[in-house]
């Protein structure tokens, strides 16, 4: 009804509400500590750190949804100014709850309660002002609020070309300060790119229809000279990646061996729907049994010591043990019972790992430590730049196994029993031996991440297996996509590689990941890179209404 | 003949009763081996008893607002650990104002009073604000979605707990009324174990008696027995599902200034492991049902008190009392084996049949 829209006066409680709401969300980011840990890292050299870019994001954000829910209709003239100031109250509101933060703080010391309520804190709000900068704040925000309006009159591919641009912006001044060291963007460059960014985004859409119609046309063999050359370039790509240093190496090193364990548990949760979480204890398991046959610390099986290669069938064998005889007692569990046991399981572990009684044997709460590197005919993996290769074959390996069991008549049975435990069992399905194949499957490739875990940081304690290593597997797979395996490879991008990066991040790890779990099961269930048939299952409902 | 047996017991079956067994005998031999050394006087068991009790009386707390929840939502709150970190850290502070003001120690009575209110305010405002936004726009969704989202609402809370207030262990502010010990009937015991007692066990009889004799306890459990049912008698559900959260709240921010009387002291992941046994207490009474949960609770608690030394040190085990958080993982994974629907847990079977 835009028409009797326009007529009414400006609805103030809604931007104001829509605007306090964003406040908390800034103020939270604030009292946290994410807006001072990120200061330090510049988006564009001298110009805005990722602390202030954070800030404008929630400023922006918070505007867009005020618009949004007040519902203006774009094309009228008449609603347009109505729109603006929609907009700027909203700005308003989060600089209202930012400057009391500021004033209160300047009267009342904080910080004994808030420990991040710190000056240099007020000093970032205020825009370096100090207590005159409030006022600023209050315009600023207000300003801010008006140009995203105005922005969001302009249309709609162009609108959402700049937003993209501006987006990716920190992302990447993000990743270049971590692969290039030392160097960062200029504001000439930053522009540059801002541009390219945003022509790319704006004509991205006509280029890609372009190049699919082209490939379209191309004779059948021309087809897979495209796709051949496509993959070796993704592939140069990967293996370039720990050219650029060894600190980015050990990221990717790290991020291959989540990606290793999120393809395993992406067979017992994404595959077969059981919600393990006790995962890490698999990943514990290959890492000790790795351990005490390789390492010269642990004597009791006798003086042989094995090499890598020779130690890792038996670590994954044992991992893949262990996962069918934790499978076996669950076997009747459903749902978030299953969870909670596997849960239990995986701190029992741990804390056997920890206690004095198994101490002769693995070294309790000392863990055990001189785990030999692998060695590939005389040339010893010893730099994360030569481990990554090794991890990156297991990720090849495990994502050809899971991609080729996902078809199989093994894979479709999981998916029945995902969907529904009795009708799979009518059709003839083998509920223990499809359920145990799962656990077993998902519990072998955790151990061979575990193995390799252990020879690259050749040095295991009990802590290294706690339960956050389960939540964040848990994490990838469910931000990437349940069920999916390129979902499985960008979630542990996002959610173990960029984390990584943002070393200055680390305390707010898992407040980003709960966040990003919450975030995903409200708005977006299905994950970043769906699963085509589980997207169709999950908006069953909504296509049916 | 031995294969219509084998038809009429399957493999998983046998072999899980033998383990069962095992099981049994195991602790029955570490028993008899800890009383027959004769290592531990009398008194130091009674020691153990009443610790027992005392930390019981708070996993049953714990455990009934898992049990309920699950009762109307069919859903393991999993957040439910924060709620209980959530009150005594927000009444650590307001416990420090009262300690500088004096207050705690003239009139410990009132003071430990505000305490406590406090953190049930604060508890059960942030198990109603999850139920409304993380799980009431899912109360629809496939099963496991929920789930997940409590995980990830659980490392939330936590996180922003450090974030916003530090990552070390604040100190409760010591009353001195509270210490030292009280005679009960001929046993020394200390002070703050008794009154976790007694409030504990005054708290649970008055949830028993809410649940079962008003208005809004019988529409709780109307709710639990069949939602959309109750609501066609002209219950409004909503409104009893977040009755339900804030109760369980409320009586999981007592928990937590009573677990902050015990052990003195407030973390923010300090609700890992008490939410974890409360579960498994809720688990062993069977969920869903309030009795059941205040029973489970007691057990686990004294289990947990007396394990380690009774059974553990026969057995030769060294340090016996590290493997002390394991036992309530073994238990759970044990009575959901052998006996998925709990102590008390009838009803709930019937129902899924």
């Amino acid at each position: 009804m835009p028409a009797i829209h326009s007529e009414t006066r400006f609805d103030w409680s809604q931007p104001v509400k829509t605007g306090l709401l964003g406040g908390v969300a800034a103020l939270l980011l604030s009292l946290i500590g994410v807006i001072e840990a990120s200061h330090a890292r510049p988006v564009i050299s001298g110009i805005i750190s990722l602390g202030q870019a954070l800030l404008l994001i929630v400023f922006v954000l918070t505007c867009v949804a005020a618009i949004r829910r007040a519902g203006y209709a774009r094309q009228e003239t008449s609603s347009r100014g109505r729109l603006l100031l929609c907009g700027g109250v909203a700005g308003l509101m989060v600089s209202v709850a930012l400057a009391a933060l500021v004033l209160i703080g300047n009267v009342v010391n904080l910080r004994a309660v808030f420990i991040k309520a710190s000056p240099e804190l007020y000093h970032l709000l205020t825009l370096g002002l100090d207590t005159g900068g409030v006022l600023a704040l209050l315009m600023s925000g207000f300003l801010l609020g008006i140009v995203v309006g105005a922005t969001y009159l302009l249309p709609a591919r162009l609108r959402r070309a700049i937003a993209m641009a501006l987006g990716a912006i920190p992302l990447l001044a993000v990743l270049y300060g971590a692969f290039f060291p030392g160097r960062r963007f200029t504001l000439p460059g930053a522009l540059a790119l801002f541009v390219v960014l945003s022509a790319g985004s704006y004509w991205g859409g006509d280029i890609r229809s372009l190049v699919k119609q082209r490939v379209a046309s191309l004779p059948p063999a021309g087809q897979r000279v495209y796709k051949i050359a496509l993959w070796a370039l993704v592939a140069l790509l990967v293996l370039l990646l720990p050219t650029t240093g060894s600190y980015p190496s050990q990221m990717l090193d790290l991020v291959g061996l989540y990606i290793l364990m999120g393809l395993g548990l992406n067979i017992v949760v994404g595959f077969a729907g059981l919600l393990d979480l006790g995962y890490v204890a698999f990943f514990a398991i290959g890492a000790y049994t790795q351990a005490v046959l390789t390492s010269p610390e642990i004597r009791w099986l006798g003086e042989v010591r094995l090499t890598f290669w020779e130690a890792l069938p038996f670590s994954v064998l044992m991992a893949t043990l262990a996962g069918v005889i934790l499978g076996i007692p669950v076997l009747r569990m459903r749902g978030d019972y299953l969870a909670i046991v596997t849960l239990g399981f995986g701190e029992i572990i741990r804390i056997v790992a920890l206690s004095d009684w198994l101490k002769p044997y693995i070294g309790g709460s000392n863990g055990i430590t001189r785990i030999p590197k692998p060695v590939i005919g005389g040339w010893e993996l010893a730099t994360p730049g030569r481990l990554y290769y090794l991890i990156i074959a297991g990720c090849l390996l495990a994502a050809v196994i899971a991609a080729r069991l996902k078809h199989s008549r093994l894979g479709r049975a999981w998916m029945a029993i995902r969907e529904d435990e009795d009708v799979a069992q009518a059709m003839g399905i083998d509920l223990v031996r499809t359920k145990l194949l799962a656990f077993a499957t998902g519990a072998a490739f955790s151990g061979l991440s575990g193995a390799i875990f252990a020879a690259m940081i050749t040095s295991i304690y009990p802590h290294s297996f706690h339960l956050l290593v389960s939540i964040n597997t848990l994490g990838l797979i469910i931000v990437g996509g349940m069920g999916s395996i390129p979902g499985v490879i960008l979630g542990s991008l996002a959610l173990v590689g960029l984390p990584e990066i943002l070393r200055e991040f680390s305390e707010y790890r898992l407040l980003i990941y709960g966040v990003a779990l919450v975030y995903m099961m409200l708005v977006r269930p299905e994950g970043l890179l769906p699963e085509a048939r589980r997207k169709l299952e999950l908006h069953e409902a909504e296509a049916a209404e | 003949m031995l294969q219509r047996l084998r038809r009429q017991i399957p493999g998983t079956v046998v072999i899980m009763w033998c383990i069962g067994i095992a099981i049994l005998g195991i602790v029955f031999w570490g028993t008899v081996a800890t009383l027959r050394s004769g290592k531990y006087a009398s008194a130091q068991w009674v020691d153990l008893f009443v610790y027992g009790i005392a930390q019981g009386g708070i996993y049953a707390l714990i455990a009934l607002g898992y049990t309920m929840v699950y009762g109307v939502l069919r859903m393991i709150n999993f957040a439910h650990s924060e709620v209980f970190m959530s009150g005594p850290y927000i009444g650590y502070y307001v416990a420090l104002a009262l300690d500088q003001a004096g207050l705690l120690n003239r009139y410990p009575v009132l003071g430990l009073g505000i305490v406590i209110l406090v953190a049930m305010t604060v508890s059960t405002t942030i198990a109603v604000l999850l139920e409304r936004i993380a799980y009431r726009p899912l109360r629809r969704a496939p099963r496991l979605v929920p789930l997940i989202t409590a995980i990830g609402a659980s490392y939330f809370l936590s996180y922003a707990f450090l974030g916003l207030f530090g990552s070390d262990l604040k100190g409760y502010p010591e009353i001195q009324a509270l210490k030292g010990t009280w005679n009960i009937l001929g046993v020394e015991v200390l002070r703050p174990q008794i009154v976790v007692i007694v409030a504990a066990l005054v708290m649970l009889a008055g949830l028993y008696l809410f649940v079962r004799h008003t208005k809004t306890g019988k529409a709780m459990q109307a709710v639990a027995e069949d939602k959309d049912c109750a609501a066609l008698m002209g219950i409004n559900v909503d409104r009893i599902i977040v009755i339900t959260f804030a109760i369980g709240g409320a009586l999981a921010g007592a928990a937590g200034v009573f677990y902050a009387l015990l052990f003195k002291q407030v973390k923010f992941n300090m609700g890992f492991f008490p939410g974890i046994k409360a579960f498994t207490s809720a688990v062993l009474g069977g969920i869903g049902n309030v009795t059941g949960a205040m029973v489970g609770g007691m057990f686990l608690g004294i289990a947990e008190s007396l394990f380690p030394n009774l059974v553990l040190d026969g057995l030769g085990i060294p340090a016996p009392y590290q493997l002390k958080d394991a036992l309530a993982f073994t238990l759970l994974v044990l009575v959901l084996i052998f006996r998925p629907t709990g102590i008390l847990g009838e009803r709930l079977a019937a129902k899924k049949a």
